[in-house]
């Protein structure tokens, strides 16, 4: 059954109602892995449903379901439009101020070398290659390769005209190297398994994974032998995969304008940043510039249309420092009376859109790598996130890398394993100092930023450069801190 | 309904078999409603119906494994079954063998049909905004059926179905300040959400005093149990499993290579003859009443799971293949619930956890926030609510060296996860008592 027969099957069977919105999403998934060079078993995964949301009487609701026999389909337009009418006059949301989207368009990925062109025999014995080339001594006691690809079709019709068909091809490689030896063990990762992207195969070679393996082998045996990260205030250099966390979890969730409005209080949490803030607040330095943009082409959560139907655009949302506007779809955008972004997202078809931050990047400075580590007296260099917490409003963090490296007089010295660091996003960002250039630059991603009630693990994507922090409470591993 | 369509799906799958093939499949479906709430208003509410089947399909050691969506239509269903069966038969071709492959032979088929009582759900928003009048309510009200079976070629057949709700709110006030609540069960049962919504009220009241924060330091701690739901939970992250173990990467790698130990009152163990999750894996493996994980504060033994137990050449126990407790239980201690804050004296009740992290995996030692009522304790008296604090301590400090006791009582805990489809995992947990628990910032 194709989504255009879906489509047609539910119009004959439409409620009458002020507005209803179908959106179908099929998904197929492919995951090869290969683990201690034994092949792990292959799965494949095919999904396909709809969500249909109703409009009437002042009220708002939705049914999702994957049987899409047209019986089906009239008994979900009928669930929704009964919940649309008992929760008419006591919903947070004025549905009768909200948008019908009725915009029209099409997108696709762009692919190189399609997934498909590439025989399962051949992308087993690739990721052999490369499980073998992790095992470069006998303490590393765990290593794997795998490839996770994503197909996504999804069409979005509405009462009002609406019509807007997307369709995805994801691509995220993962490499890992577990290394003990009595009661130490480290794990070195290829950039914490955010190298996801958008497009096809070709993204292997774009993102270095032929290059890897041996050298997180390698690494994973330094950090085994490498002394603890000092514990002290000092200066760090965040390479662009430990950027990424920090953008997302103290400028990306602190900005979605749902968590501001108190929509995700009793779950994933609120913000530390209010209504008032937008247009005046100084978030970091003056090197800070953070954008929204869902146009670069390989990122990960690039679209041309949110889930709403509404068309996307790249928006400034920190510019020199000050806050500019928040991460809120459309519905969030009237509720709080602020412009925001096109960013109303759901993961699939069974979960109704929230606002997600998709992709959130950091643009680069002009200070090249070398400038920033000559530019340190003491401090420490960290790559790759391994741990990640902060509090429900966004404010206090502290996490951890797989790598360090302290910085001293200029230069890059000791490697130094379970480098940690904490602050608070409002002060942290005011203390970046230089931004690197563009060849410090990494386009990177998650597959799994959790959400919502009911939760959703979104995609999202995130560019960022190099940066260096100055005077952050620094520290290493062992005993309590 | 939902069980005969299950058996008539096996029926076509065993029909298609060729030669010597076999296969395995688990079945999951949910048709759940979902209400969320700001501001004691309706946010968004919904029905989200889906059926998932995963089919093992086996050729000697050779296999390959396909998740399709269902649309539980049998017509439709069938093409798509039969699709599914020839491109796993297509894949299975390229695959090499697979050396750690392990599935039941042993026919041990069960049924568990839970009842249906659960009323109307558009019809419990009145009720739910009622308990909210007044109030800031925020949460997420969800009901319905979860479904799940197995089946294999061998004839075994395994069904589990529930009919269940969980209502997790919170209560806030100005300022961040918040009370967090649970209410679950089969029946709606009004006359105890009254009493929970009254006990949270209780809570609101000492809530509303003003704050104080304290500084960074080492303080005793009262963690009630849906805290230790959070630290449990994060100790599961390969704590418990076979290949996190084998291949040292667990968190609790000073237990098991150090002969380090918790304090021997400290026991944990997988219950699943207690616990509300089926009690069959994805392979068909049946899982024991009981696995002793933590036995008076040391080591006794891990989930295995069957690929788990074909790799490092041991039995598996029925653990599903991420080897994370579904039923897990702490055992209760001797300090009565109503002795808790006498016995605290002066120190910190936390009644949740937020965001809890390993900062330094191989030595457990674990970072998160303090989340909802969190209270200051100065000589068994509840002084004022505290700002969100951050903790970075070792588990063999906060159940070792430095515990002081557990409750008696203990609390069920149904996870409220509703990632991809509703949880059926749960703990029976107590509080915890601990002192000179190292807070940061």
């Amino acid at each position: 059954m194709t989504l255009n027969e879906i489509e047609r099957s539910f119009r004959e069977v439409a409620p009458r109602v002020e507005f209803w919105s179908l959106r179908v999403v099929e998904e197929r998934n492919e995951s090869l892995s290969v683990r201690r060079n034994v092949v792990q078993p292959a799965t494949t995964s095919e999904d396909v449903g709809v969500m249909i949301t109703v409009m009437d009487g002042g009220g708002m609701g939705y049914t999702a379901t994957c049987d899409l026999t047209p019986a089906g389909l009239r008994r979900a337009a009928e669930r929704a439009t009964c919940w649309a009418h008992h929760t008419a006059g006591c919903g947070a949301v004025d549905v009768a101020m909200l948008p019908r989207p009725s915009a029209t368009g099409e997108s696709a990925s762009r692919v190189r070398t399609p997934w498909s062109s590439v025989s399962l025999r051949e992308k087993i014995d690739l990721l052999r290659r490369e499980c073998e080339r992790l095992k470069v001594d006998d303490r590393i006691v765990d290593w794997d390769a795998s490839l996770w690809h994503t197909a996504v079709d999804m069409l979005h019709a509405t009462a009002a005209g609406g019509r807007v068909r997307q369709q995805f091809q994801y691509l995220v490689p993962m490499l890992s190297a577990t290394a003990n030896e009595g009661g130490e063990t480290q794990t070195r990762t290829f950039g914490g398994h955010a190298h996801c992207r958008q497009g096809g195969l070709e993204i292997l070679g774009d993102v270095g994974f032929f290059d890897a393996a041996p050298r997180i082998g390698a690494q994973a045996l330094q950090l085994l032998a490498a002394p603890d990260c000092p514990s002290e205030t000092m200066d760090l250099l965040l390479a662009a995969d430990q950027m990424i966390q920090q953008v997302h979890e103290s400028i990306g969730h602190p900005l979605e304008l749902d968590r501001i409005l108190g929509d995700e209080r009793n779950y994933a949490g609120t913000s530390f940043v209010t209504l008032d803030m937008f247009g005046r607040y100084p978030y970091g330095s003056e090197l800070l510039n953070v954008v929204f943009d869902p146009t670069r082409p390989e990122e990960f959560a690039s679209y041309a249309f949110d889930d709403e139907g509404q068309p996307a655009a790249r928006e400034y949302v920190i510019r020199r420092g000050v806050l500019l506007r928040p991460l809120g779809g459309a519905v969030s955008q009237i509720r709080a009376g602020l412009s925001g972004v096109a960013n109303a997202r759901a993961i699939s078809w069974n979960r109704p859109p929230i606002d997600r931050m998709a992709n959130l990047n950091l643009e680069p400075g002009d200070a090249s790598f070398a400038d920033m580590v000559a530019a340190v007296e003491r401090g420490v260099y960290m790559e790759t996130n391994s741990s990640w917490s902060i509090d429900d409003s966004r404010n206090k963090f502290q996490f951890g890398c797989e790598w360090g490296q302290l910085i001293e007089d200029g230069r890059l010295t000791t490697v130094v394993k379970k480098p940690n660091y904490r602050g608070i996003s409002a002060a942290f960002w005011r203390s970046l100092r230089m931004v690197g250039d563009p060849s410090t630059v990494q386009v990177l991603g998650t597959p799994y930023c959790g959400k919502g009630e009911p939760n959703q693990l979104s995609r999202v994507g995130h560019a960022a450069p190099a940066g260096l922090f100055t005077n952050v409470d620094v520290f290493g591993g062992a005993g309590p801190r | 309904m939902m069980q005969s369509y299950f058996h008539d799906l096996v029926d076509l799958i065993g029909a298609a078999l060729r030669g010597a093939e076999v296969y395995t499949c688990a079945f999951s479906a949910e048709a759940s409603d979902f209400i969320r709430f700001n501001h004691n208003r309706v946010r968004q509410a919904g029905t989200v119906t889906q059926r998932w089947l995963t089919l093992d399909l086996i050729a000697g050691r050779r296999h390959a494994t396909g998740s399709l969506v269902l649309s539980g239509d049998l017509e439709l269903d069938r093409a798509r079954i039969g699709r599914s069966m020839r491109d796993l038969r297509e894949k299975r071709a390229e695959l090499p063998e697979d050396p750690f492959l392990l599935y039941a032979t042993d026919v041990r088929s069960s049924e568990r049909c839970g009842e249906n009582h659960l009323p109307d759900s558009p019809a419990v928003v009145a009720d739910l905004r009622t308990a909210g009048h007044g109030r800031d309510l925020v949460g997420l009200y969800t009901a319905g059926g979860i479904f799940a079976g197995f089946a294999n070629s061998f004839g075994q057949r395994n069904w589990h179905a529930s009919y269940s709700y969980h209502f997790g709110w919170s209560f806030h006030l100005e300022g961040g300040r918040a009370v967090k609540c649970a209410h679950a069960g089969v029946e709606w049962q009004p006359d105890r959400f009254v009493r929970t919504v009254s006990q949270a009220t209780e809570q609101l009241a000492a809530l509303s005093r003003p704050p104080r924060s304290v500084l960074p330091g080492r303080y005793r701690v009262y963690l009630a149990p849906a805290a230790v739901f959070d630290l449990v939970d994060l100790l599961s992250w390969g704590g418990f499993g076979l290949r996190a173990h084998r291949t040292k990467a667990t968190p609790l790698l000073k237990m098991t290579e150090n002969g380090v130990s918790l304090d021997p009152r400290v026991n944990i163990l997988e219950n699943t003859r207690d616990g509300i999750a089926p009690d069959f894996q994805e392979a068909g493996f049946i899982r024991p009443d009981r696995v002793d994980l933590i036995t008076c504060g040391a080591y006794q033994d891990c989930l295995v799971s069957p690929r788990s137990a074909m790799e490092f050449g041991v039995p598996t126990n029925g653990a599903s293949a991420a080897e994370t407790p579904q039923s897990v239980e702490v055992v209760a201690g001797e300090v009565p619930a109503g002795d808790v804050l006498r016995r605290l004296g002066t120190g910190i009740y936390v009644s949740n956890l937020w965001y809890l992290n390993y900062s330094d995996r191989t030595a457990c030692r674990i970072t998160g926030m303090t989340r909802f009522a969190t209270f200051w304790v100065k000589h068994g008296v509840i002084q004022a609510p505290l700002d969100a604090m951050r903790f970075d301590d070792t588990i063999y400090r906060m159940l070792g060296d430095n515990l002081l006791g557990l409750t008696s009582e203990r609390d069920l805990i149904l996870d409220p996860d509703t990632y991809l489809h509703r949880s059926t995992r749960s703990a029976r947990l107590p509080g915890i008592l601990a002192e000179d628990v190292t807070f940061t910032l």
